[in-house]
């Protein structure tokens, strides 16, 4: 029986974003908070949480397409660049910063998760996990850079220019002196609680600046 | 959709200079219907050369408006859900007190004696009128270029007025280069014999110089790409060169009917206060940074800009973004992909109808 603590993954949710980490970041976020989401794509999460938990929403997009879309829907997007845009916010600005399925695609990760902890009181950063098994089992038997449902790119057009691990993440918040409040894993649809760095396909982890 | 054109006439306005304008009037025009709680007015604002008649057919001209394609029934500004209003604006040469206007102190045109005005001059003409209309608050205020100066202004100058603000293709402040192509057309106008120190009102107008401060200007509106694809190197009506100065290339054609058609609509001593009202915006003149200036800024925001825009550069707009952020404001910005240039927000409708209907209808969703 899961602990009553952990955040449970609505159905609805689910049907309504079709990604388990939107599931999840739509769960741990309180109703009428202020959330910035950073690589915000068309907008569904924040237009979501607008809807449902009457959230003040906020996003940045660089890709002009899925910016038209989102502000098409009633959500104020910036079109541009994520560190641009971070340094532009007064600090604690917002209650959570967002930043799924995209650090791993930014220039320059450490200096975007500490302006999110800055303009943020508390950060949710999802990622797809570079240490799962079937990752090692790829680049172990073929010798070549993996390539699997959750990494499906070759090499030379891969939007991924990081590749990190859950314990990457866990030994930069350590070293960061970041809190992690909670993390989720997941693989699938599935909640992961064993050996989450080999089994987890996507981590999700909240942070925030030790006081 | 017929648009009639309405005149209301005011004792008198003080403007920036600290002149005393008196009497002053106002001609606008709506469509759609004001909702009993007068909650549904949108104010839309002209660039440089437009007027009141911005959509709809006019009873007057039989012409559409310079923003049909935006507003009207299911358009952008949907005129089954909005009160959208128009207004000449101050200095104007189309129905609103301008420097062709009768001085009523001589019994002749203001001409030269017209006070220099700005764009918050404009934007005091404008709530008085909105004032007279019975609208406490607009749902929104809008226009490209120097009409999103209006919307900004507006913004600023009176926040509990409005609601939400659409500045596109704009900026807070002239930069040098604006401020040069106007100069060009000013200097233009002024160098034609005609021109007479303004005194030209019952005579031959300056024709030739306004003509040429209009090719300038549609040269700015339009893009490289857009002129290569409109024009390329085409001769008109003409297999080979004339070896002569009579338009040779389409280009040159479209630029002198544009100037030849510009004269017969368009007074050329408005064409020097409305460029000067221009060049003097600046949003910060008065502070010292713009985040300081937009601080009492309560709207949301819906910024454009466009990538062939080099006249209002999409760093205008971004600049704009960026103070209102400082805020942590409501405020989204999207640069639209086009080749128009500056011309794009009067072109290139169609992305912008879903952007701006998508964020009309939460601003309305979010109000009730």
């Amino acid at each position: 029986m899961a602990a009553p603590t952990q955040p449970r993954i609505d159905p609805f949710v689910l049907d309504v974003l079709g990604r388990s980490d939107y599931a999840i970041i739509g769960e741990l976020i309180p109703p009428n908070s202020a959330v910035l989401d950073l690589g915000c794509g068309e907008g569904e999460l924040l237009a979501w949480l607008a809807a449902n938990k009457r959230v003040k929403a906020r996003g940045v997009e660089l890709s002009g397409p899925k910016v038209r879309k989102a502000i098409a829907s009633g959500v104020s997007v910036f079109h541009g660049d994520l560190l641009d845009a971070l340094a532009g916010y007064p600090d604690f600005a917002f209650d959570y910063v967002i930043l799924s399925q995209t650090l791993q695609e930014t220039a320059e990760p450490l200096k975007v998760l500490r302006d999110m902890l800055r303009c943020g009181r508390k950060a949710i950063v999802a990622f797809p996990n570079f240490g799962h098994w079937r990752v090692r089992v790829a680049h172990l038997f073929t010798g070549r850079a993996p390539r699997t449902k959750l990494f499906p790119y070759d090499w030379y057009d891969s939007p991924n220019i990081h590749f990190l691990t859950v314990t990457d993440f866990q030994t930069l918040a350590a070293q960061e002196g970041w809190t992690i409040e909670r993390e989720i894993f997941i693989a699938g649809k599935r909640r992961v609680s064993l050996l989450p760095n080999l089994l987890a396909e996507t981590a999700v982890f909240l942070i925030r600046r030790k006081n | 959709m017929i648009a009639e054109v309405h005149t209301v006439q005011f004792d008198s306005i003080t403007l920036d200079s600290g002149v005393e304008l008196s009497p002053v009037q106002v001609a606008w025009e709506s469509y759609g219907s004001l909702d009993s709680a007068a909650s549904n007015a949108i104010l839309v604002l002209h660039a440089f050369s437009g007027d009141a008649h911005a959509a709809g057919v006019s009873q007057e001209t039989g012409l559409p408006g310079w923003w049909d394609n935006m507003i009207g029934p299911g358009k952008a500004f949907d005129t089954d859900k909005y009160f959208v209003i128009c207004s000449n604006v101050l200095g104007g040469c189309r129905g609103s007190t301008g420097p062709a206007s009768i001085n009523p102190a001589t019994g002749c045109p203001w001409a030269m004696t017209f006070p220099v005005i700005t764009i918050a001059d404009m934007v005091r003409l404008q709530k008085k009128l909105i004032d007279h209309l019975g609208i406490r608050r607009l749902l929104a205020v809008t226009g490209g270029s120097m009409g999103g100066m209006q919307a900004l202004e507006w913004a600023v100058a009176y926040p509990d007025s409005v609601i939400a603000a659409i500045p596109i293709a704009t900026t807070a402040r002239h930069s040098a280069q604006q401020i040069a192509f106007d100069e060009v057309g000013r200097q233009a106008i002024m160098a034609d014999p005609d021109w007479c120190g303004g005194n030209y009102y019952g005579k031959n107008p300056p024709a030739r110089g306004l003509a040429v401060a209009r090719m300038v200007g549609h040269i700015t509106y339009m893009s490289d790409d857009s002129m290569r694809e409109k024009f390329a190197r085409r001769l008109r009506g003409k297999e080979q060169f004339g070896f002569d100065f009579e338009a040779d290339f389409e280009v040159e054609s479209y630029l002198r009917y544009r100037g030849r058609q510009f004269v017969d609509r368009f007074d050329a001593n408005s064409y020097l206060y409305i460029t000067k009202a221009m060049d003097y915006f600046d949003l910060t003149a008065s502070r010292a940074t713009l985040a300081a200036v937009l601080e009492p800024v309560t709207a949301r925001f819906l910024v454009l800009s466009f990538t062939s825009d080099w006249l209002y550069p999409s760093y205008q707009s971004q600049e704009i973004v960026r103070a209102l952020r400082a805020h942590n404001a409501d405020v989204a910005y999207c640069e639209l992909p086009s080749n128009y240039g500056h011309d794009a927000f009067l072109v290139d409708v169609a992305e912008q109808t879903d952007l701006i209907r998508g964020f009309l209808d939460s601003t309305a969703k979010a109000r009730s």
